[in-house]
């Protein structure tokens, strides 16, 4: 199933034609509404009547997160608050949040995306979505519910956490579709199996999760553990929140919506954009948003875009899964190391639960990493040489993929803390 | 023959070893034997106790972790060179103890120890050939 042929089958010359109109659109909409732009549109030397073609967008300035925090909280907004329906924020775990405004349009658009994204998740008008997503501030609780009103079907708006109450919901109302992050679909199999429901005997048939990155081997415990069909979504409030991007049946790479917003991979150090296949820094141009349209904003996340065609008939151009955001990235003796390699290797082992923790502390002038893991109780052992060989393959294991050494510390099952939302599987105590 | 012995996973946190002991002691279990294994993180507590399948209910109940393994409760005689007489036995039968500990408490005139041994049946016809005495789980209950 495809929610809207026209647009996210086109073929490659009418799409470049559509996308080449609307970000000259867009380019002058915001030098003309936005003081921000102008100016470093400006300091560049560059005027929107110099884009022509598209390889020509990257003659335009980047725009990062910090520019989005320097003009909080409604400095890079192109139309006045009068015509702003709603206002969402990130979670600005670090000072202060960004703030998105949307217009009556920009959440018209932004259901459309979302229709798009359940429908790729196989979610139709006779399916109940639960969507455990966070309501309030937070882009990804109001963005699958308007998507999932959009398309028909039946939503129920439980937000996340209450999790033995989402199970219950689960039974009772018959929900098909779950809609959370991956760390708490996880939690909820978790509190289901303690609550002795079989939660393969549930009607669950496909979860849509993002928000926080996640592996392969994740997706398989998670299919595993629900019984049902695991599909990555993408997005992010400084584009529009969820439907950026989005799996479809297949599996195999995230269509971009992009005749939305523009992608384009740019190498982080030197920002020259990068041929297509390269692995590099994704950066996005909204097209059609008015309330908070942004030009070249850098997500930080790295991946590599793919524009091969779709076997699911979708022809927009697809993005690899994103392997690490740059900002969750830790440097530990100078390596570059990302929580999502530790997950990989942790949920590759049968003796672990796909529940960790990573400390990173400073010992003198030393970084040392350690990673907690939950024993799992069927590997439980009467002997400690079991738990030392565990802990010392498990470090192995890490090591070779990380390549620098850690300390592993086996927990007690469910002493880590479970997510209701975005995880935290990082204390980083250098901070402190 | 063989006696059930309870293992339970303890992070090294302080109070943990009491929880354990005050879950059973709510669950009227007696602990007639108790080894603990640590290391820095964590610690395997193995007990010997009266009623093993409810010491189980209860500890899972409270959430533990904890696995179930086969040992035998041997008689050594108590006297000095008695320990070294059954490992002997075993050891000339190339028998490999993985560890063991004792029980307070004697029975008869002998002392009572635990065995955690990989070829449990092997041992057993072993030490019974050389009229080693092995306590059963009921024998285990009355000492």
């Amino acid at each position: 199933m495809i929610w809207n042929r026209e647009y996210e089958s086109m073929t490659a010359s009418e799409r470049r034609q559509l996308q080449c109109d609307r970000l000259k659109h867009i380019l002058h909409y915001v030098y003309d509404r936005v003081p921000y732009y102008q100016r470093s549109f400006d300091q560049m030397g560059i005027k929107p009547s110099d884009f022509k073609k598209l390889s020509d967008l990257s003659k335009f300035p980047t725009v990062t997160k910090i520019d989005l925090r320097d003009n909080y909280p409604f400095g890079l907004f192109a139309q006045p608050l009068a015509n702003i329906q709603r206002l969402h924020a990130s979670s600005g775990t670090t000072g202060k949040p960004i703030v998105a405004g949307y217009t009556r349009n920009d959440i018209d658009v932004w259901a459309e995306v979302m229709a798009r994204t359940l429908t790729c998740g196989g979610c139709g008008r006779e399916d109940v979505v639960q969507n455990a997503y966070g309501y309030g501030l937070f882009t990804g609780g109001m963005g699958v519910h308007y998507g999932a009103e959009r398309i028909g079907a039946t939503v129920i708006p439980i937000s996340g956490g209450n999790t033995k109450r989402q199970v219950m919901l689960m039974q009772d109302f018959g929900t098909t579709i779950l809609t959370c992050t991956p760390s708490y679909a996880l939690n909820i199999a978790e509190v289901g199996e303690s609550e002795g429901i079989d939660m393969h005997k549930l009607k669950l048939k496909a979860g849509l999760f993002g928000a926080e990155p996640w592996t392969n081997e994740m997706r398989a415990n998670i299919e595993q553990q629900l019984g049902l069909t695991a599909i990555d979504i993408y997005g992010l409030t400084e584009v529009i929140g969820p439907g950026v991007s989005s799996e479809c049946q297949e599996k195999n790479g995230l269509h971009v919506f992009d005749d939305h917003f523009f992608p384009e991979i740019v190498d982080p150090a030197t920002l020259e954009p990068l041929p297509e296949g390269e692995l590099g820094e994704l950066v996005f141009t909204t097209m059609t948003k008015e309330a908070f349209p942004v030009i070249r904003y850098r997500t930080r996340d790295i991946t590599r875009l793919i524009s091969e065609p779709c076997p699911c008939g979708r022809t927009h151009v697809r993005m690899e899964r994103v392997s690490g955001r740059s900002d969750d990235m830790l440097i530990i003796r100078g390596v570059n190391v990302f929580p999502t390699q530790i997950e990989s290797v942790l949920l590759a082992m049968k003796e672990t639960e796909p529940h960790y923790h990573i400390h990173v502390f400073r010992e003198g002038t030393l970084d040392h990493l350690e990673v907690w893991v939950e024993v799992n109780e069927r590997f439980f052992s009467d002997e400690i040489k079991h738990f030392e060989a565990l802990s010392k393959k498990i470090a192995h294991e890490i090591q070779s993929v990380i390549g620098i050494s850690c300390r592993v510390k086996l927990v007690e099952p469910k002493t880590i803390e479970r997510s209701e939302g975005k995880a935290k599987r990082v204390t980083d105590h250098r901070k402190a | 023959m063989k006696v059930k012995q309870i293992s339970v996973f303890i992070e090294n946190r302080s109070g943990r070893l009491r929880e354990v002991a005050a879950v059973l002691g709510q669950g009227g279990i007696n602990i007639r034997a108790l080894s603990l294994a640590d290391t820095s993180d964590y610690g395997i507590l193995r007990l010997i106790v009266d009623r093993p399948e409810e010491a189980l209910t209860v500890l899972k109940q409270a959430n533990f972790t904890l696995s179930e393994t086969d040992v035998i409760a041997v008689e050594v005689p108590d006297r000095p060179g008695g320990l070294a007489e059954v490992l002997d036995v075993l050891g000339s039968a190339g028998i490999n103890v993985e560890y063991m500990y004792a029980f307070v408490e004697k029975s008869s005139e002998n002392a009572v120890m635990i065995f955690r041994i990989e070829d449990i049946e092997k041992a057993v016809s072993t030490l019974e050939s050389r009229n080693i005495v092995i306590l059963d789980n009921e024998r285990i209950t009355r000492i």
